[in-house]
């Protein structure tokens, strides 16, 4: 393995992990932009231009693009979160300089007002669809009652109305002031040339008008609240719950994913062996999410409505625990060896390879070996994470809860907890 | 696949749903459930913790036939993994004093699809097109799960965890020869049992509609097709692949992109040993379904017509990227060469497979699908409204 990094004049980096060796090869362009980035006159926008890429170019229809992008039999997709937009292909060495062609034509879309029309559609069935589907809602909810005004409070897919509102032309505004070369990665894995990824690069790309990109990364606060929507549809109910934690950039992140991984992995935890393994509970998981400038720990149940007080108040009990005394040694190895092996799984495919090579530079502008990130778990301490702890105590948090309850009571009838400290709501939708 | 770092295995016994007694719905998930509460000398934590250790990411899951456990780890942990997995299958404690919690997660289970709708669409209509047995859906029932007792446990373990029928497959980095003996000291001894032949009935019905209060309806389509064993599986396979693999198949273009009628909408070939299926899903708004419903099925109708070149050589393009693909993951190669084995006795190289796809051609797939069109559809659908199927399908 190899790391390769080159800029083009107009500032698009290229960087590359080159495993000569390996069977396929996967592209994709990082683009540095996220609902973070929109307001609530253009809420949604980013993932909808992520669609509309694949609706053609200047010299492409649809069609076009979806047939080439399956004549290379690529594996092909993209994703929108809060800070990232990712456009990405594996395919076999061989098709490697149309898949760069392909993928870089479709970073410069044509946003035709009948293909934007029509797709609207397919997004208003998508929102449709994850408004149906467990936990109906419940982490968007979460995140904006945590993050209020701040920008991570914002939903990745936007609203029903906020994406039924959009126009195209806000759409190009949009793409004019994010889809800068300054602030777009190309970043490949496996089997691929670097010498002939930047100069297909350089032709492809060396055109795109450069200008500068901000984004505003403010430190969130701590929250706490309680929210209840009353959710009839609902067979369980789902509660979701959000504490702070180490953002992307700070060196404590380590420690925060063993602190989750030993709090709430979906096997061997402490929230697995107390109300999962026991049947109390459908699930109960806690996972951490780093942003730029700010860090969550986000944890989950979904139970029995009848059985949610007392789950809640045995989730809040290990949450206070860990708090008060951290975890033990023989806790800390065991997740680190879970952490060493999922890594080293999981970077035997190149597409895996280009999602933690690509994310790691988009967010730190730096390039880790699976051995160095590996060695960066392995040096955390008990200490550290009792460190964690003290930094983002878990019992200061975030509650949302969705389904047949309809009264903060209801959840909260076991903790024994002092309700006037919460700004609890009740919602109804 | 001396290449990865990695070691894969899947351990399968004929364990499954279809094996659950009347009444008792859910037994063999139960099963499974309580195997994984220790074996051998470790207790439940023990059994979990050791696993961690030793890096292994495991797995469990409940077919119609099979119980399947599995896991992928780094290759020096595979003998250490299997000797585990090995006194599970032999010598789980099934601990009578966690009876009744693991009952309750297998009936968290059936309740979490109570609220995952696609999924309750796609288990019923599984049950319309394989009826009674294999038409389950493994997690059975609440009243099933709840009316098992240890001595049905008991039972149910000592009829279903043996050799014959099993299969454990390995992929990977390895010493075959070492692998052999360790294996053989861990499983050569396991006694056979006897394995009943199964009762099967055809569902009563072929069309179902089941009320729910919700923004979409989920549309499900069935129609029967040949197993994986037949000789023609794979001009049948490319042909629905043609329907529904990749962003410029005929269900992704019509349905979605021509008409932004829903997110999400595939088809998929479904084999048991001796038949086989196409299972069709759609996920839309209410107001929008009976639409999606029509255009679905004029293109399972228009299939039937047959296929073009171009259309063939894309599928072609990535069935293969899939296959080598599949080179770089020990657990999909060590699935894969499982599934070879119980479908077909053997199992195939990836250049065997290789070469049946570059020999798919246009003429012979078009004489399949002329043979077999698709028709006689099972439909279920889920959601405010019942649909209506168009005149002229049945």
């Amino acid at each position: 393995m190899e790391f390769r990094k080159e800029t083009l004049d107009n500032g698009l980096e290229v960087i590359a992990e080159c495993a000569p060796n390996a069977y396929s090869a996967a592209l994709g362009f990082f683009v540095k932009t996220g609902s973070r980035d929109e307001s609530d006159a253009n809420h949604g926008v980013s993932h909808f231009l992520e669609h509309m890429a694949f609706k053609g170019t200047a010299t492409r229809s649809t069609a076009d693009v979806n047939r080439e992008l399956d004549e290379i039999g690529s594996h092909s997709n993209a994703f929108t979160s809060e800070e990232q937009t990712v456009y990405f292909a594996a395919f076999l060495p061989e098709y490697h300089d149309r898949a760069l062609e392909l993928l870089s034509d479709i970073l410069r879309p044509a946003l035709r007002q009948a293909d934007f029309d029509t797709e609207k559609l397919v997004i208003l069935e998508e929102i449709a669809k994850y408004e149906d589907t467990p936990p109906f809602g419940a982490h968007e909810k979460c995140m904006a009652a945590h993050f209020g005004t701040h920008p991570l409070g914002r939903s990745v897919q936007g609203t029903a109305e906020s994406v039924g509102r959009l126009t195209r032309g806000q759409m190009m505004d949009y793409f004019r002031q994010r889809y800068s070369p300054r602030n777009i990665v190309l970043v490949a894995a496996g089997n691929v040339d670097f010498a002939r990824l930047v100069s297909g690069a350089q032709q492809y790309c060396g055109g795109w008008e450069p200008f500068d990109v901000r984004r505003e990364t403010p430190r969130a606060g701590a929250h706490r609240s309680l929210e209840v929507f009353h959710q009839p549809v609902a067979v369980q109910q789902y509660v979701i719950q959000i504490t702070n934690g180490p953002a992307l950039e700070d060196e404590d992140r380590y420690a925060g994913r063993l602190l989750a991984t030993v709090l709430g992995d979906d096997s061997g935890s402490r929230m697995f062996w107390e109300l999962v393994d026991s049947g109390l509970a459908e699930s109960a998981s806690m996972g951490a999410c780093e942003y730029q400038g700010a860090g969550i720990l986000m944890t989950h149940l979904a139970c029995a409505p009848e059985d949610t007080a007392d789950n809640f108040a045995r989730l809040q009990e290990i949450l206070a625990e860990a708090e008060a005394d951290g975890l033990t040694e023989a806790e800390l190895t065991q997740a680190k060896s879970k952490i060493r092996s999922y890594i080293v799984l999981q970077s035997e495919r190149p597409v895996n390879r280009l999602f933690a090579v690509g994310g790691n530079w988009i967010a730190r502008r730096q390039y880790r070996t699976v051995r160095e990130t590996i060695a960066s778990y392995e040096r955390v301490t008990c200490d550290d994470v009792a460190a964690v702890l003290r930094k983002y105590p878990v019992t200061v948090n975030t509650t949302v809860a969705v389904g047949p309850l309809r009264d903060a009571d209801q959840i909260l009838a076991a903790t024994g907890g002092n309700e006037s400290e919460s700004g609890i709501l009740n919602r109804q939708y | 696949m001396d290449w990865l770092e990695s070691a894969a295995f899947s351990l399968l016994v004929v364990a499954g749903c279809s094996r659950d007694p009347a009444g008792r719905l859910g037994l063999a998930n139960l099963t499974c459930e309580m195997a994984q509460r220790g074996c051998g000398s470790r207790d439940s934590r023990q059994f979990v913790s050791d696993l961690e250790l030793l890096g292994a990411d495991t797995s469990a899951s409940v077919s119609t036939v099979h119980c399947s456990y599995g896991g992928a780890m780094p290759a020096e942990s595979l003998l250490e993994t299997l000797a585990i997995y090995a006194d599970l299958v032999r010598r789980p404690h099934l601990p009578p004093d966690q009876l009744d919690d693991a009952r309750q997660v297998c009936i968290q289970e059936i309740r979490a699809i109570e609220d995952e709708l696609a999924q309750k669409a796609f288990l019923e209509l599984r049950r319309l097109q394989y009826g009674d047995p294999f038409g389950r859906s493994s997690p059975g029932t609440i009243e099933g799960v709840e009316s098992v007792s240890e001595a049905d446990l008991a039972r149910f373990f000592a009829d279903t965890y043996r050799p014959n029928g099993a299969i454990l497959s390995v992929a990977g980095k390895f010493d075959w020869r070492r692998l052999l003996d360790h294996a053989g000291r861990l499983l050569a001894d396991w006694i056979a049992g006897d394995a009943p032949p199964w009762q099967d009935t055809p569902a009563a019905e072929r069309v179902v509609h089941l009320p729910q209060e919700s923004s979409q309806t989920h549309i499900g389509i069935g129609y029967a097709s040949i197993p994986y064993s037949h000789p023609d599986y794979y001009e049948a396979r490319a042909a629905i692949g043609v329907l529904s693999d990749g962003m410029s198949s005929r269900l992704f273009t019509e349905v979605r992109e021509n008409r932004g009628l829903c997110y999400a909408v595939q088809a998929s070939c479904h084999s048991l040993r001796d038949r086989g299926s196409v299972l069709c899903y759609a996920g839309t708004t209410t107001e929008r379904a009976q639409e999606t419903l029509e255009v679905v099925l004029a293109e399972l109708i228009r299939l039937g017509r047959g296929i073009a070149q171009d259309e063939l050589d894309r599928l072609k393009a990535k069935l293969k990227s899939s296959l080598i693909m599949q080179q770089e993951s020990s657990p999909s190669r060590s699935y894969s060469i499982a599934a070879d084995w119980y479908h077909l006795g053997r199992v195939q190289t990836v250049d065997e497979v290789r070469a049946i796809i570059d020999g798919l051609s246009c003429d012979r797939i078009n004489a399949y699908l002329e043979s077999h069109p698709p028709r006689d559809f099972r439909l279920v659908t889920l959601g405010e409204k019942p649909l209506e199927l168009p005149v002229g399908i049945s």
